[in-house]
């Protein structure tokens, strides 16, 4: 059974639905990138997938073991963090929250937090303070964040917008070794580019969505249409 | 050392020792409370709700209610959940909605006191809520034990829940993925804020009590990377600058509210010159 399946699912704000008729599922390892155009509702489905609002129809069942607190989750930054005074280990850490009963954070947890600073190249960077990192890093100690929930589904939301292509070049690498070592990823993005590194392509659109392996996807009048408008968003 | 005989006369008075507790801990938890506020982006707040509870206290003046906190206490309380913990597809947020609360409350309550007020020196008693001129040197028992359970309260809140309040306050989307209930934890957060600007007003008056919820904070700010730093700095610097106000304003016969104020303006600066000097 798959970690994830949505069955005709909708979208959207009560009662406005944004987006309808989603069907996909998603398995152990694979990599699957979400993409549409603005407004689509890339981003509400992530937040329906992750319980922070209710689906308007249809449902998402989990399976294969996977239970909600498992699914790690890399939101889009906020402007709150920009400025935030806080170390990298006191970040990390927060991640390992649901792993915990008590008030305070027990031994396992703060060792669960190491190791995976260790696992992102960042245990260097641990007492420093998350608004002196370069964009590159800070995504990498959100990631390090969700990892420390779980290691069965990652869920990122835009992980490049606002970083240079070194660094995006640098965490496509890195989700791609994550994906590698068996976590599954759940990708919404504007930037085609990263379908290179996609098993799967989800497309969602305002009345139907389109689910594809990647290399049918690539064939697909959708996949044309949209890189068309992309290239052509990049020219004016 | 004249000046230390002074304070040594004063100290033997119950109403200095009264003050000096209450400042104390009213400067403690608003320094707690500010970190999350101004992190938020809530700094207004402060100024907004003292404003609505300046408006509360008009509306209990008129009716004539002898426990005016019983007004006070839960339209400040009411606002404050609206604000903070209301949902995100609201209509009037942030600024602008301490705006409307903050100006309309205002406008009420003068209106109120001035049309149906029996008192005599209307804008003397206005001037007292708005500054707090001396109403911390005049406070009774009652108010003094209030203090020291809503303290409490405030400070246990932030030692059980400290993970679960830096988790919320830094990633709203990720503590409610992580199954943390954010509403419960930002209505709490709201609710004791309500309170503690109630109580504050007693100290500072309700114009300048935005002044104790952020100067601490942004003053730590400079200084501090970690989250923990900052939370205990700015309560230490808090402390120290509510004790060495009061006690100058009891030398130098200035105003409490305004004494502290400046205090903690120049103990801003002070550190905005030190994070300058780091290289921030």
């Amino acid at each position: 059974m798959a970690y994830i399946t949505c069955t005709d699912l909708a979208v959207g704000y009560s009662p406005y639905i944004v987006a309808k008729e989603i069907n996909f599922e998603i398995n152990k390892g694979d990599y699957i990138c979400v993409v549409g155009e603005n407004g689509a509702g890339k981003s509400t489905l992530m937040k329906t997938i992750l319980h922070l609002q209710s689906a308007c129809e249809g449902s998402i069942t989990l399976g294969d073991g996977l239970t909600p607190r498992e699914i790690g989750y890399l939101p889009q930054q906020t402007l709150v963090q920009r400025d935030f005074p806080a170390t990298v280990r006191e970040i990390v850490l927060s991640g390992t929250i649901t792993k915990g009963f008590g008030f305070f954070y027990s031994k396992e947890q703060k060792q669960t937090a190491e190791n995976m600073m260790e696992q992102l190249h960042i245990a260097d960077l641990a007492s420093q303070s998350y608004r002196q990192l370069s964009g590159g890093q800070q995504q990498r100690v959100l990631l390090a964040r969700a990892l420390c929930a779980t290691d069965k589904l990652l869920v990122l939301d835009e992980p490049i917008s606002g970083l240079d292509p070194s660094a995006t070049d640098e965490l496509y690498q890195l989700i791609s070794e994550l994906n590698a070592n068996g976590t599954s990823i759940l990708m919404v993005t504007h930037d085609l580019n990263a379908l290179q590194y996609a098993s799967h392509v989800l497309h969602v659109n305002k009345d139907s969505s389109l689910f594809l392996e990647r290399d049918a996807y690539l064939e697909s009048k959708n996949y044309i249409k949209l890189n068309k408008e992309e290239s052509d968003g990049m020219d004016s | 050392m004249e000046w230390i005989a002074k304070l040594q006369y004063y100290m033997g008075f119950p109403f200095v020792k009264y003050a000096l507790i209450v400042a104390v801990l009213t400067a403690l938890c608003s320094s707690l409370l500010g970190v999350i506020l101004v992190l938020r982006r809530f700094s207004y707040i402060g100024d907004g709700l003292s404003h609505v509870a300046f408006g509360a206290l008009a509306v209990a003046s008129v009716l004539k209610v002898t426990n005016q906190m019983v007004i006070i206490l839960p339209v400040t309380i009411i606002t404050a959940v609206l604000l903070l913990a209301g949902g995100k597809n609201k209509k009037l947020t942030g600024d602008s909605a301490i705006a409307i609360y903050s100006v309309g409350a205002l406008a009420i309550g003068y209106l109120l006191m001035n049309t149906f007020s029996t008192s005599a020196n209307i804008s003397g008693d206005v001037c007292t809520t708005l500054f707090g001129s001396t109403s911390i040197l005049t406070l009774t028992g009652e108010q003094v034990t209030l203090c020291i359970v809503l303290s409490i309260i405030t400070v246990l809140v932030f030692v059980l829940f400290y993970n679960r309040i830096f988790m919320v306050t830094f990633d709203e989307s990720f503590a409610k993925a992580s199954g943390i209930n954010t509403a419960a934890y930002q209505t709490l957060i709201a609710v004791i804020t309500a309170m503690v600007i109630v109580l504050a007003m007693n100290l500072v008056g309700s114009l300048l009590i935005t002044a104790l919820l952020v100067f601490p904070v942004l003053s730590a700010m400079r200084v501090f990377q970690s989250f923990r730093g900052v939370i205990v700095y700015s309560a230490v610097l808090s402390i120290f600058g509510a004790v060495t106000g009061i006690l100058v304003s009891i030398l130098a016969s200035t105003p409490v509210g305004s004494t502290i104020v400046i205090f903690d303006l120049i103990l801003f600066l002070i550190h905005c010159g030190i994070g300058s000097l780091k290289g921030e």
